[in-house]
């Protein structure tokens, strides 16, 4: 049995809901950048980058995505990736496919925010397919793996344990890969974690929380930050 | 040049047993329902069908899975994105029962195999997916230090697209998010049918604006607009 199937130990403090692992991630997000959101809790950061200079790309085939639509402004001819109907701002592009991929293979990505289902201490990433759906190598893959690969930047955001309480940040991936060494950071529920060539850098933990608690819910060695803070939010 | 057909059912008429017919759009925005009924209505034998999913928000294309016309589908995200709406779902059953064989390709690798086959390539190497079980049996080949894997173009027998306007000659303009995979498809068709929404006269639309020209397109369909969507991921 892998050392993923383990029950990790989860500390007291109740972590954080999703739409503060989002509003993390967007205060980590610099200005002028062009940003991808996948599916789940990546969607949740543009309810905060509202009024900041972040062009949100939509691979459906839109540039600048505004908030989601809703009442009179829904209209089925303008959503984003993750099927939502949006809105569109002053700037926004609209294009096909096969540009949309060019912009995201082709590094114009600045920065992808993806969930995920394992990170490895090397920052492989698998995310499009759990095993235990019983599907074989067939899933949903989407775009997650043009993005894995083309973004500048990939930020995981993802609860740090499965809801069996199993680790998800691991030695090595034990589901079906995304991309090898692609990511550079993880936010989750408990604690903001850097890939490095050293291995996976504990930088933030949500207040209550200590590095050990963070290491006994982690399947991985974690080097502790030399300025290891609390999370501000 | 005159390739408007007189209805839909026209239109798909020589579709074959066997043929390779792509669907383009996604979710809500863009998809041919019309053809696709007509499609349905007529009744051929082990297509494959080329589709961004064949899940959710696809009733259409359901109706050919549910009247065993489907041999195999190539897509980027086949499933339900829920594992238990899945379990219920007619084409996630007719795959795990076996009765349908199904591809996957990373969502730019689908888009790109479709542009080299319409742009007389036959293939291209991309990083996406290197070192994944995408690249399983595919030729690996570095470049500037970078694993990418060979993968091949994708030709289509039928490409059914939705477009917004469309004039006589075959010319094509789309709505918004709605051009996604149509502009691609319709360039890989070997016979491209579009439904469009409003017919013009040729000479009518405007040809800065044209996103597909008349030449890769050979018949067209006017189809009105279609009713709302209303989509449930």
């Amino acid at each position: 049995m892998s050392i993923t199937a383990k029950k990790m130990i989860l500390p007291e403090t109740p972590p954080l809901e999703r739409e503060m692992i989002a509003l993390r991630i967007a205060n980590m997000l610099q200005d002028g950048s062009y940003v991808n959101l996948g599916i789940g809790i990546p969607t949740l950061v543009s309810n905060w980058i509202e009024g900041r200079d972040i062009i949100l790309q939509s691979e459906i085939g839109m540039l600048k995505t505004g908030p989601l639509a809703e009442g009179e402004l829904i209209d089925q001819d303008r959503i984003n990736a993750s099927c939502q109907y949006v809105c569109e701002l002053p700037g926004t592009s609209y294009f096909n496919i096969e540009t949309s991929f060019a912009m995201i293979r082709g590094g114009r990505m600045d920065v992808a925010v993806l969930g995920a289902l394992q990170v490895s201490a090397t920052g492989d990433l698998a995310g499009w397919n759990n095993p235990a759906r019983g599907l074989g190598n067939v899933g949903n893959i989407g775009g997650s793996m043009d993005l894995a690969v083309g973004a500048r930047k990939l930020i995981i955001a993802m609860e740090h344990v499965t809801t069996g309480g199993e680790a998800k940040i691991v030695e090595k991936c034990t589901y079906p890969l995304t991309a090898r060494a692609c990511v550079d950071v993880i936010v989750t529920n408990y604690a903001l974690i850097e890939v490095t060539p050293k291995g996976l850098v504990l930088k933030e933990t949500i207040p209550g929380v200590t590095a050990e608690d963070i290491q006994n819910m982690t399947a991985a060695p974690l080097i502790i930050a030399e300025d290891l803070h609390e999370m501000e939010l | 040049m005159d390739k408007v057909y007189p209805s839909a059912e026209a239109a798909v008429e020589d579709v074959f047993d066997g043929a390779v017919v792509a669907f383009g759009g996604f979710f809500s925005a863009g998809k041919p329902l019309e053809l696709t009924r007509a499609l349905a209505k007529k009744g051929v034998k082990n297509l494959t069908v080329v589709t961004q999913q064949v899940g959710t928000g696809n009733e259409e294309i359901l109706e050919l899975v549910e009247k065993g016309m489907i041999k195999k589908a190539i897509c980027n995200y086949p499933f339900p994105r829920s594992a238990t709406k899945g379990l219920e779902h007619p084409f996630e059953q007719a795959v795990r029962k076996g009765t349908i064989a199904v591809e996957v390709y990373p969502m730019g690798t689908f888009a790109e195999k479709m542009r080299c086959a319409g742009a007389g390539l036959y293939g291209f190497y991309t990083p996406t997916g290197a070192g994944t079980v995408v690249a399983e049996g595919k030729e690996v080949r570095v470049f500037s230090g970078v694993e990418t894997i060979l993968e091949t173009a994708l030709p289509l027998d039928f490409a059914f697209v939705h477009a917004w306007k469309g004039d006589h000659e075959g010319n094509l303009i789309y709505r918004h998010t709605a051009n996604n995979y149509n502009n691609v498809m319709a360039m890989a068709g070997n016979i491209t049918i579009a439904e469009v929404e409003m017919l013009s006269e040729t000479g009518e639309l405007d040809p800065n604006c044209i996103h597909t020209p008349g030449i890769f397109v050979k018949r067209v369909v006017e189809v009105g607009r279609p009713e709302l969507w209303r989509v449930e991921v």
